[in-house]
Parts: structure tokens; sequence; C-alpha cells
């Protein structure tokens, strides 16, 4: 299952799919998914809503999503000798971006990233803003930049999928390290409940295609799968808190409360129990730290239990983040042993 | 025979780190050795071939000097699963994060700078440079295989392929200067077909980002009746086209100033203007910091040249060159070889 979950990360990471250009790992996704799911639909935002029905044992209606897009840049503007302006789309480390190779829009045209040379700064040396920067694409005039780059053209990172020592490393692993995830889950066997696998867009621009799909579903609980933050460096030690957010070869990072939502005490109760139960290793993920489609699926309708399970990943929002691929299996093993052991008592209050 | 891109890119992606030349110096002997009637490495290091002229003996010989190193980093240490570093040569930290290195240890290991993730940093940490106390190597393995393959001392350099932008542009790492490498093994190819009457020795250098350490002691090996040096100088880019930038894709530049003799500069434009070659016209008032600076003070004193090539955003992974003026450097040089007679020799213009 490892080699599986592997071969579908490679396939999505090296696709490029920034927020509202999902095209391509949609379309990658959807031959992967199709001969094992009773439905498969793309919504109005471009959401891949897929329904896998249960054994009939359990009629709960569950959501799982994981999020195709991945943060990147948009073309907002062209310089007289030819290079490209840029804005982030989603949220940009703007001190990663020097020195970097880039994909220039959907035919990946070869870009560079660069400051003026070191030897000429005298000791200026700042952080550039994004808005300063420019991409370098070899044109040498703004009509040839502009028709070769166009305003609005996408870029991403330009990092190819490669295994380093005992772990694996590529650019956009939040979210399509959930996605190969998602895949998994639906490829497997039926589950005793009707299982919604939607691959989402629009995430890392305010969690919209979650908020629209958990409204489409309407389902009882929501899992969101997701690629999240490992801040597992050492660091100096006089820090206050040192402690990581996840750390990587750990499990699955279950979240108690994000900057985005909260997770229900009795949903929370039912994974630790299945992840217990099922000898599945698993870590808390440090409280108050970044946000998740659980956000958008709660506040669904008149509000939906939902839940954050996520493989941790080193460098997220960079261009080339790092994970073991046990805690891959792992997060698959766990949401999978959740929904198996999931009744409508799960949730109700008493 | 490879093309222009293809031999760049070869000798681009071999690592060469100040003083662990080893790697690129192979690569080019390669190519030199079919060219060359003589080809060895000095004690430092350097690789020297020999193209014999046809003039009468004893023969005055050119050095043509082109470095072959590159900047790195060195490892310092070892912290959990993570590799402690630090600078070799002018590393710019501002393009560090996040960058694709390979470890030099018993084996090659691909690794990441790595970064914390800006969900938990504070804006003030988002605002500055990273501190070399910051930076760590992560390859991904856990600390006893780490240790047993990685040690303090091992060289690592940048993980990046050649690039092929639009309009023959090209980017990647180490075009400072291997560009300059493949100018000389052009003129190299062209003077195979050319008669020169003088000695033609083609050098690559070590360690010039240290401190243009190989430059002096292979000069002091040759004793050249004349040298040229090749390097790259900062081309013309969106955040700088200040005075002491050269357009890209408009030819080589020719250095004057103190560190090169007069003549020696007047042959050079004579020799591109002769083959219709273009070229720009660099001022450099004092040091030009290349292998010129050191080869021109060697034994007795060199009369020396320097011709550079325009690069963007240099000592990035991202350096930036037209392929253009790659291969009019080495026509250049060679125009200059083939037009050297028998019996010249560099003088003052009062002792004409």
């Amino acid at each position: 299952m490892t080699d599986t979950l592997m071969t579908f990360l490679q396939t999505l990471s090296n696709l490029t799919g920034v927020s509202g250009n999902e095209t391509a790992v949609r379309s990658a996704i959807k031959p992967l998914v199709q001969d094992h799911v009773d439905e498969m639909r793309v919504d109005a935002l471009g959401n891949l809503i897929t329904l896998k029905r249960g054994t009939g044992e359990n009629p709960m209606r569950v959501l799982v999503t994981a999020h195709m897009d991945e943060v990147g840049l948009m073309v907002v503007g062209h310089t007289s000798d030819g290079g490209l302006r840029a804005e982030p789309i989603g949220g940009l480390d703007a001190r990663l971006l020097p020195g970097l190779h880039v994909w220039v829009g959907k035919d990946k045209l070869p870009g560079v990233i660069g400051l003026q040379a070191i030897h000429r700064l005298h000791g200026n040396s700042k952080v550039t803003p994004v808005n300063k920067l420019v991409i370098d694409i070899g044109t040498t005039s703004k009509d040839e930049a502009q028709s070769a780059a166009p305003l609005g053209t996408p870029v991403t990172f330009a990092t190819q999928f490669r295994e380093i020592g005992p772990a694996v490393t590529g650019k956009a692993f939040d979210d399509r390290a959930g996605c190969a995830v998602l895949i998994a889950l639906l490829q497997g066997e039926r589950l005793p409940c009707d299982v919604y696998g939607v691959f989402t867009v629009q995430e890392e621009v305010g969690l919209r295609g979650a908020q629209v799909a958990a409204f489409a579903v309407e389902p009882d609980v929501g899992f969101a799968l997701e690629g999240t933050i490992a801040d597992d460096l050492p660091k100096p030690k006089e820090e206050k808190d040192v402690s990581p957010t996840t750390e990587l070869g750990k499990g699955p990072a279950i979240t108690v409360m994000d900057r985005s939502y909260t997770t229900p005490p009795r949903l929370l109760s039912h994974v630790l129990k299945a992840a217990a139960a099922e000898g599945i290793p698993y870590q808390l993920k440090q409280p108050g730290i970044s946000g998740t489609e659980a956000a958008g699926i709660t506040r669904a309708r008149g509000g939906v239990p939902a839940i954050t399970i996520a493989v941790p990943c080193r460098y997220i929002h960079g261009p080339r983040a790092l994970l073991r691929p046990d805690d891959m299996e792992n997060t698959l093993r766990l949401v999978r042993a959740a929904i198996a052991r999931l009744t409508p008592e799960t949730l109700a209050f008493t | 025979m490879e093309s222009t891109f293809e031999l760049l890119k070869a000798l681009t992606e071999a690592p060469g780190p100040s003083g662990r030349e080893n790697v690129v110096c192979d690569s080019i002997a390669a190519r030199w050795t079919p060219l060359a009637d003589e080809i060895r490495v000095d004690a430092m290091g350097s690789l020297i071939a020999l193209q014999r002229g046809d003039g009468p003996e004893p023969r005055p010989a050119l050095m043509v000097a082109a470095h072959m190193d590159e900047i790195g980093l060195i490892v310092t240490g070892i912290e959990g699963d993570f590799l402690r570093a630090h600078a070799l040569g002018g590393i710019d930290r501002r393009v560090l994060l996040g960058l694709d290195v390979l470890v030099h240890g018993k084996c090659d290991l691909p690794g990441i700078i790595a970064s914390r993730p800006p969900h938990v940093l504070t804006s003030a940490e988002r605002g500055k440079i990273i501190a070399w106390e910051e930076v760590y190597v992560d390859t991904g393995l856990p600390e006893d295989e780490l240790s047993s393959l990685v040690g303090i001392g091992d060289h690592i350099t940048f993980d990046r392929e050649l690039l092929a932008l639009k309009n023959e542009r090209v980017a990647g790492k180490a075009l400072d200067d291997r560009t300059s490498i493949v100018a000389v093994t052009l003129a190299l190819q062209a003077l195979r077909a050319r008669n020169h009457a003088w000695d033609f020795y083609a050098v690559a250098t070590v360690q010039e980002e240290v401190g243009i350490k190989g430059a002096i002691t292979s000069a002091y090996g040759l004793a050249p009746e004349l040298a040229i040096a090749l390097d790259v100088t900062f081309a013309a880019q969106h955040d700088d086209e200040a005075p002491g930038t050269f357009a890209l894709g408009k030819g080589p530049t020719i250095a004057s100033g103190p560190n090169f003799h007069p003549q020696v500069v007047e042959r050079l434009k004579a020799a591109a203007k002769a083959e219709e070659i273009p070229y720009q016209h660099e001022p450099v008032p004092g040091g030009s910091g290349t292998d010129a600076w050191g080869i021109q003070v060697a034994c007795e004193g060199i009369p020396t040249g320097l011709v550079e090539i325009p690069l963007r955003y240099m000592h990035q992974p991202v350096e930036t060159a037209a392929l253009q003026d790659i291969e009019r450097a080495g026509r250049l040089i060679a125009s200059f070889v083939a037009r050297l007679e028998a019996d010249y020799r560099p003088r003052w213009e009062d002792e004409l």
C-alpha cells in the first residue's frame, strides 16, 4: 500500500495546480477513482465530488476532503526589459523565492527568480518583498513577455518529486499528500457508511471548495485530510516554546483546535479510540496554528462535526516539502479505522 | 560534438566546490585531452592543457585561465537529524532557504536547506535573512545513518539543472565560472584547426572563490610571457542597471585598468574587431577580483588581460547568461591567440 500511496503522491506532486487552476490535478485523479466509486461529478467551483456507497450497515453520510490546489504565484505585470512581476496565490514565504526555478503557465515555461548580486549590495541585505521580485524567462521586451506569459498566468515551484533517504520530497505535499490518501481510501473496500470523497479547490485562498462541497453533500460528519506543518528543526534553547508543531515519523497529526475551528470533543475522542484500538501511532498537532478545511465543513448548513487528520510534512508552502511514507500509510489506516467504527451514537450528545 | 548548451550543462552540473574540484576537473579533462598536446594537473589541482605553437623555439607561452571551482557550503556539525553548515566562498544567504543541495559525504546525498514554516514565525522573523546559526541541511536521514555518511568538513554544493530560457539564455548554478571554461574549450577546438605561433596553455584553475589561489600558483609554474583570464561580470538586470553592469547578449567585456597591460587590452579589442565579434568595454579602477589579479603579480610580473561574460544574479543558483556571449568569448580568445606573432612581446608605449 505504501508503494501505491507514493506512486499517487509522485504523480500529483509533479502536476501544477494553483488555487483556481486545479484542472490538471483533477484530470489525473479522475481515472484513479472512477472505477472504485458509484457516482462522480464536478461542481460549479471545480470540486471533484465522488460517492462510494457503504455496505448499508450504517446509514451515516461521511464527507472526506483533500484539496487539490497548491500555493504559487500569478503574473500581474511585465517590465520594460521582459521580466514578469507576480503576486502570491495563497500563503507564500517571501524569503524562499529568490534563487528558485519556477514553471510559468500550464506549459511549464522555465523561469528563474534572482536578486542583485551580493557583491553589489554593500551590506544592504534585507528580505525582498514579493512585489519587488521579477521572474526572468529570457524574454527581452515587454511585448515578448506579455505574449509568452499574459497577465493572470499561474506560476509554480519547478520541483520534481524524489526520494531522499527514508523520506520523499516534492512540491505541493500540502495537500497532494491528502489527495493520495483519499484516492487510496476510495480504492479500498467498501465501508459500512456512504463515503463522499471530495477533492476540493481553493483551500489556499480561504477554504472555499470545502465550504460548498459540504453544503452539497450534507454530511453527518467530515474528515479533512491534510499535509500539515512539521516544525521539528533544532531550535535555540532560549525560545519560550520550542515544542514542534508536529514531528516526522510519529504518525498522523490530529487537530484538537487550530486558527480556523475546534474539533468537537466526541469526534476527537472517537478518533483517538480508533487509533488506540488498531494500534495506529498518532500525534496531536500543537493547537492554534494554521487553518484547514474542517473549518469550512463545520460551518456548512446547520453545522457539521469535523476533524482534520494530517500527514506531517516539513517545509510545506515552500519549493520542496519532505515527508515519511509510513506517516502517510498510518494516516490512511487511521481515517479508515475512524470511519469504520463510526455509529450514529458516536456523535450524539448524551 | 556537444552543443554549447550541452557542454555548459555537463560542466555546470558537475560539482566542484573550492578545494574539491576533482569531479568537475575530470569532466573538463575528458573534453580537453583530445584537443591538447600535453595535459596535466598541478600540485594545487589546476588542470593545464598545452596546444603547442608553430613558431621557432624557444616559443613564448600564453596562459588563458578560467576558474573551475564554485561556491558552496561546508559541514560544521551534526545536530539530531540535521547538518549544520557554513559558507565556502561568497554565499548569498538570501537564496539559501528551501534550496536543493548535494552533500558530498561518503556518497552524494541530496538535501534541502531547512526552513521553519511561516505559519509559526513572527512577522519580524519573516523579515529577516537567515543567519548562519539557523542554517540546517536536511538529508531525510536519521541521525545515526547521517553521522555514518557525513562528517565535519564535507562539502555541499547547489543541486541545480541548467535551464534553457527564451532567446538562447541559460540559468543555473556555477555559471561563475564554467561559462568561461566553456569559452576556453571552444577556443581550444577552434585553435586545433588554426595556426598559432605561441604555445597556448589553457588552465582551469582551483580555489578562485576562496582567494584566487590556483591562478597564483599555476601562473608561477608556467611563468608565461602573457596571460588572459576569463571570468563573469555583472549583467544589467531588473534591480541593478547602475554603472558597473553590462548588457546581457551584447558580447563579452574587455577590461581596462591597472590590473591589465594596455597593449594586451588593445590587442584583445583588435582581435574582436578583426573577426567582427561584438564586445563591451569594462573599466576596472582597481582589483578585478578575478584570476587576472593574482596572475599579474606572479613571478616577476606578467602582462595580463581580462575577458568577462555578463551574468545576472551572480552567486545565486539561478545565474543567467546568454549562450551567444559565451561563444563570442571563445571566438575572441581564438582570434587573439592566432594573431600573436612569433616575435611579439608586450611593450610599454615609451619603450617602442
